[in-house]
Parts: structure tokens; C-alpha cells; sequence
């Protein structure tokens, strides 16, 4: 087999997987704008805070540390104890319900029946909000996230292919265990929504929020329950990229990522979230490796979205979103 | 007591649909200019205009030109950053392509090779609606952004891969560059905003306007009594895209005189003019100033405050910055929805039966 197809094949296999963690963010968006309405800029912060903590926590940082120095002149910065990173996982995800809740108690309640642009508004608010917080308590440097995933490139399928094909393939453990994270994290995302009842009382909201209301299900406890859910994703997400590439800053920038991703999949779809990562991971990796060179290179970043925008032309709601239908 | 609209008598259409139909209102606004135009400008010095005053006008322009769009035509649009670095490389463009042509002529120009820029990124708007609209204007950001960094020709193969601003003036006075007077910057920039404020608030009381206004309420209905949707949002699109050009213009040549377009221009602009526009007031020109003013002085205040007067690290003061940012932002939303301008408007409202309110 030619040279080029094979080095096309690789890039696509790991475009695939480059897919999986976008969709992994854009389902976090999904499952908020489903629910409320609401189209929560934050999510991209949230992945880049939950990772912020579960790092703190494992390395047992003072929270705030920086600023009780400053205030008070002390020298703090560590406990001085690890939490395993199983543990830390677990407290990191309480965090994230503490947060839901407070999101949900004291902005998103004050704005109930608000347009959607004010509600949008509002998250780009929150997410300046945490990021500052996130810096705060936990510093602003670079840490390294090790929750102990498998790195590094995955020897069995370099030799299976190279015996093949005569080329390994070079795909990155790291990438493998993300997707099959993101497989089992889909998987009981589904059969939450199911087969639980409050996962068809989410549902229920999602569908209408007054007749939601009139069977009496709360729908305060389903916003506070899906953010929750969505901080959940968050923190999937925030280990993976955390762990692929240092938790910093540009974490939060992964919410422009998966932005092409729902635009693509259509902003009520779960499985739109996921095919369209699938897709625009393969596209922008794609046009990166065939057209990238001849036009000077890093495409990556608005190739998704001219992607999505030409694939909208077509198709307005998305793949899988709903048929927008307008009455005067 | 002052403030009424007894006893001033309207004897002619022209006097019933003037801006100011209420007698003070007119005199404030008549003082207000009078003030910007022949008491700062003597007054002026180099640390105010920069870091209050330029800034501030030039903010205003290119919130005015995103109000028209997404607060009277109901577009959203989260590629402004992008839209004003079309300006600022287009005036860079100009102004060295044509060293002996006055400013006067370039920003406009630019304004202009700005709106069609735009109105080519508003087309989709004429399939795609709401928020897959605002994503899909991030691809104009996005991808204007990385233009301007691959193709040497927009930053005349300098090596840098800055652009940075020559000196060029107007009637003879240096308007930019670095050896510009304080004064001289701050005078630019009030004529193109006066120019922009009064062109802004004329075409959206118009016939125009009112076709945007039907749009954004809603648009198939406006499209049965007789608005061409086509021709009413790509019109939103290219006045926009006009007024931010020139934003952008002034932004890069006036205010920063150097600029890379990523650091200058990125999504953060694009959403912090947007923050502009809804904390000013959607859908008034009045809430755009207020809504500049906020965002443009807010930092300034913070960081006399935590720096200044309690003394804190910088990097510190940065995140509490980011902090009290956006828990204000989100407090104002939760408060007063409908902006700065709203206040105002209520402001009036009261002032109207004040001191008798029965």
C-alpha cells in the first residue's frame, strides 16, 4: 500500500480519537441546553476547574493559599499529604455538585423565563468567575495531572501493523483508554436516562418544562441535577485533556472546540454530540494533513467551524437536532 | 419640576420626532457636547486619554455597531474581534499604501472594506437563526484571525508579523503614531463617534430601522407584512460591520499604534464588546456609551483598588479582577436584564413626576 494512504489512515484513527474527547465537552453542553435552555459557555472552565481541584486535592494544596499569604504574610502551601487519585476523584465530584448547586441557587433560579441571549450572557459570566476562582485557590501555574491512565505509545498495535502494512502506527494509550472512558461514560449516560426515574424525569424536562412541572417533578432538583451531570463530564473531560496536555489555562479553550462539534450535531442530540466530534476530529486532522502544508498550516483551529458553518447552510438544525419549526 | 413636557408646545412634524423632544433633555445633550468638545480636549493629558478616554470612544463605536446588529436586528454575532481587525489591517493597508491621503478619508474607507467583509459573513445568517448563527459568526473570528497571521501581504512582510501604525495626520495635526498629543487622539476619536452616534441613531429610528426592529421580533412575520429579510439583515450586517471597521481602524492606528491580530483582535474582544452591548441596554445607542463606559472603566477601578490601595501582587489582582468581572456581570444581569440603559430610561420616568409623584 502506498506511503501517503497509510500516514492518511493513522492521521484519521487519530482524528477519531481526538473526536471522542470533543465530544466528551460537547456533550456536557448538550445535556444543559436540553434540560434549561441554557447555553452554558462555562463548560470548557468547569472541565479546566474540576481538573484545577482534583490536582489540588491530590497533592494536598491549600486552597487560597496565595491570598492568605498575601493577606495575613504566612508561608503556607502544602498539607503535606497525597490523596489517591481514586479518592481525590470522588471529592472532586462532590465539589462539582456543590458548584451545580450553587450555580443553580444563587444565578440560574434570579434567572428563570430570561431570553436566551441574556441566559448565554450570563454563563460567559460564570466562566470569567471561575476561572478567577480556579486561579485563586489553586495557583495559576502549570501542574501535571497523573492519575495513573497508561501513556505513551501503544506497542501492540505498532507491531500488528507494522507486521501488516510495514508502517506502525503510532496511537497513544492515553488516546485509547480516553475513548473507551468516553464509551462507558456514553453508556451510562443512556441508561441513566432509561432506566432510572430520575433520569426520565430529566427527560420529561427536556421535553416540557410545564407539563414536566403539572406530573410534579421538580425542576429545581433536575437543574441542580444536571449540572451536576454536567460537572461530571467535566471532570471525565478535564482528566483527559489534563493528563494529555498539562492543566493550564488553554484547558478552558476546549469549549471552543466542541462549540463546531454541537453546531454539527445539533444542540438537543446526544448522539449528535457524538458523531459530530467523531467527524470534525477526522475533518480538521484530515484537511490539516492534506491541505494544511499548501496554505501555511495550523488550520485546526477555524477548519471545524467553516465545517460546521458550510454543513449548516444545508442543514440548519444540525444532524440530529430537532426540526425547528416557526409559527407566527 | 424641570424635567417636564408641559408647556413645550410642538407646532411641527419635525419638532414631534425629533431625538430630544423633551426641552432638557435637548440642553443636556447640547452641554455633554460642549463639554467633550472645548473644555476636555484643553484639559486632557496623556495617562486619561489612554487609559480611560480613547479607549472608552473607541469601545463605544464598535458597540454601537453590534448593538445595530444584535440588539436592532436581533443577529448575534461573537466575531466582532475578528470584524475590527479587518479594519485595523485595512486602515494599516491604506495608510501605507497612500502615505499623503488625510485619516478623514482612510478610517472611513476602512469602515467601508469592513462592512462588505462582514456582509459576506452575514449570509448564512439568511439560512441559519439564533445560536447556531452566533457559533457559526466564530468561524469569521476564527478564520480572519488566522489570515491575518499566514499571509504576509496584510502585515507588508515585516518580520515581526506586527503591524504597527506610521505617522499620519489630519489638516496637519499628527493623529497617530507615537509622537501624537494627547489631545489630538481624543479629538479623532470624538468626531468619529459623535459621527457614529448621530448616523446610528438616525438610520434605526428610520424606515430601516424599524425593518431591522420587525426582524428581530420576529422574522417570519415580518417578512408577511413586506420586510425582505434578505435585504434587512444584510443591511444590519454591513452598517455593523461599517461602524466596527472603524472601531477597529481607530483601535489599531489612534489607540494601540502597534498590533498582532491575535493578541489584539482574539474572541476575548468579541466578547468583551458583547458585554459591552448587553450590560449597556440591547437596542439603544445611549446603552452603548453606558455599556463602554462599565467595561472600559471597571478594570481601571479595580486595579487602583487592589493595587493601588490595598497593595496586593499584580498577578493576584489580575484574578480577583477576573472575579469581581464576571460576578458583576452576572449580578447585573440578574438585576437589571435590559441594561444600563433601562435604569436610565426608568431614571427619566421618575424624574418626570418628581417632586409630586401622584
Amino acid at each position: 500500500m502506498p506511503e501517503q494512504f497509510l500516514f492518511a489512515i493513522e492521521v484519521t484513527l487519530n482524528g477519531l480519537m481526538a473526536g471522542v474527547l470533543y465530544a466528551l465537552v460537547a456533550l456536557g453542553f448538550v445535556l444543559i441546553f436540553k434540560a434549561s435552555g441554557i447555553f452554558n459557555y462555562a463548560q470548557g472552565v468547569m472541565a479546566l476547574f474540576a481538573a484545577l481541584t482534583l490536582v489540588g486535592i491530590m497533592d494536598g494544596q491549600v486552597p487560597f493559599s496565595h491570598l492568605i499569604n498575601a493577606i495575613f504574610g504566612t508561608e503556607i502551601h502544602h498539607f503535606g499529604w497525597h490523596v489517591p487519585a481514586l479518592l481525590a476523584i470522588i471529592l472532586t465530584a462532590c465539589v462539582m455538585v456543590l458548584f451545580a448547586w450553587l450555580v443553580q441557587r444563587y444565578i440560574f433560579r434570579h434567572l428563570v423565563n430570561q431570553e436566551p441571549i441574556i441566559l448565554f450572557m450570563a454563563t460567559i459570566g460564570l466562566a470569567y468567575f471561575l476561572e478567577g476562582v480556579g486561579d485563586l485557590m489553586w495557583g495559576s501555574d502549570i501542574k501535571k495531572l497523573d492519575v495513573g491512565l497508561p501513556q505513551g505509545i501503544n506497542e501492540w498495535i505498532d507491531e500488528t501493523t507494522f507486521n501488516a502494512f510495514g508502517y506502525g502506527f503510532f496511537i497513544d494509550n492515553l488516546d485509547i483508554s480516553a475513548t473507551i472512558v468516553a464509551i462507558v461514560l456514553v453508556a451510562a449516560l443512556i441508561m441513566f436516562s432509561q432506566y432510572t426515574k430520575q433520569g426520565r424525569a430529566l427527560r420529561a424536562v427536556a421535553d416540557d418544562h410545564q407539563a414536566a412541572l403539572s406530573v410534579g417533578i421538580s425542576l429545581n432538583f433536575i437543574w441542580v441535577l444536571v449540572w451536576s451531570i454536567a460537572g461530571f463530564v467535566a471532570l471525565v473531560a478535564g482528566i483527559m485533556w489534563g493528563a494529555k496536555s498539562g492543566v493550564q489555562f488553554s484547558l478552558s479553550l476546549i469549549a471552543l472546540k466542541a462549540l463546531p462539534v454541537l453546531m454539527l450535531g445539533g444542540f438537543t442530540s446526544i448522539p449528535g454530540a457524538i458523531v459530530g466530534g467523531l467527524i470534525i476530529g477526522v475533518g480538521e486532522k484530515l484537511f490539516e494533513f492534506l491541505v494544511g502544508p499548501m496554505i501555511g498550516g495550523a488550520t485546526e483551529n477555524w477548519f471545524a467551524y467553516v465545517l460546521a458553518l458550510i454543513f449548516l447552510v444545508f442543514r440548519p438544525q444540525g444532524l440530529f437536532g430537532e426540526k425547528i419549526i416557526e409559527r407566527v | 419640576m424641570f424635567y417636564r413636557e408641559a408647556g413645550d408646545f410642538k407646532t411641527s412634524y419635525p419638532e414631534d420626532s425629533q431625538t430630544f423632544p423633551i426641552k432638557f433633555d435637548r440642553y443636556r445633550y447640547y452641554v455633554v457636547l460642549a463639554v467633550a468638545f472645548l473644555i476636555i480636549p484643553f484639559i486632557i493629558n496623556d495617562y486619561w486619554a489612554n487609559a480611560v478616554f480613547v479607549p472608552f470612544l473607541i469601545y463605544a463605536i464598535a458597540a454601537i455597531g453590534l448593538n445595530i446588529l444584535t440588539g436592532y436586528c436581533g443577529q448575534v454575532s461573537l466575531g466582532t474581534g475578528g470584524f475590527m481587525a479587518v479594519g485595523a489591517y485595512s486602515v494599516y493597508k491604506l495608510m501605507t499604501a497612500f502615505p499623503e491621503v488625510s485619516m478623514l478619508i482612510h478610517v472611513p474607507l476602512a469602515g467601508l472594506i469592513t462592512a462588505g467583509v462582514v456582509t459576506l459573513f452575514g449570509l448564512p445568517s439568511l439560512r441559519i437563526k439564533g445560536f447556531y448563527l452566533a457559533v457559526a459568526t466564530l468561524a469569521a473570528q476564527f478564520f480572519l484571525v488566522w489570515l491575518f497571521n499566514k499571509v504576509p501581504w496584510f502585515y507588508n512582510y515585516s518580520a515581526s508579523g506586527q503591524i504597527s501604525s506610521p505617522e499620519r495626520d489630519v489638516f496637519g495635526i499628527i493623529v497617530t503614531g507615537p509622537n501624537t498629543e494627547a489631545w489630538a487622539k481624543y479629538m479623532i476619536c470624538l468626531v468619529f463617534v459623535t459621527l457614529a452616534a448621530l448616523i446610528a441613531r438616525n438610520l434605526t429610528r428610520g424606515s430601516i430601522g424599524r425593518k431591522w426592529m420587525a426582524i428581530r421580533d420576529m422574522d417570519i412575520a415580518a417578512e408577511i407584512i413586506g420586510v425582505n429579510p434578505m435585504m434587512a439583515k444584510l443591511s444590519a450586517f454591513a452598517v455593523s460591520g461599517f461602524f466596527v471597521g472603524i472601531a477597529g481602524a481607530l483601535f489599531f492606528s489612534v489607540y494601540l499604534g502597534a498590533a498582532e491580530v491575535g493578541e489584539s483582535f482574539g474572541i476575548d474582544k468579541s466578547f468583551l464588546v458583547l458585554f459591552m452591548v448587553i450590560i449597556g441596554g440591547l437596542g439603544s445607542i445611549f446603552g452603548s456609551f453606558a455599556g463602554a463606559a462599565f467595561m472600559v472603566l471597571l478594570p481601571v477601578f479595580l486595579k487602583n483598588v487592589f493595587v493601588g490601595m490595598l497593595g496586593w501582587p499584580t498577578d493576584l489582582a489580575a484574578h480577583l479582577q477576573f472575579i469581581v468581572a464576571g460576578g458583576l456581570i452576572i449580578v447585573f444581569l440578574i438585576l437589571e436584564p435590559h441594561g444600563l440603559a433601562q435604569l436610565w430610561r426608568l431614571a427619566k420616568e421618575k424624574l418626570r413626576l418628581w417632586p409630586f409623584p401622584h
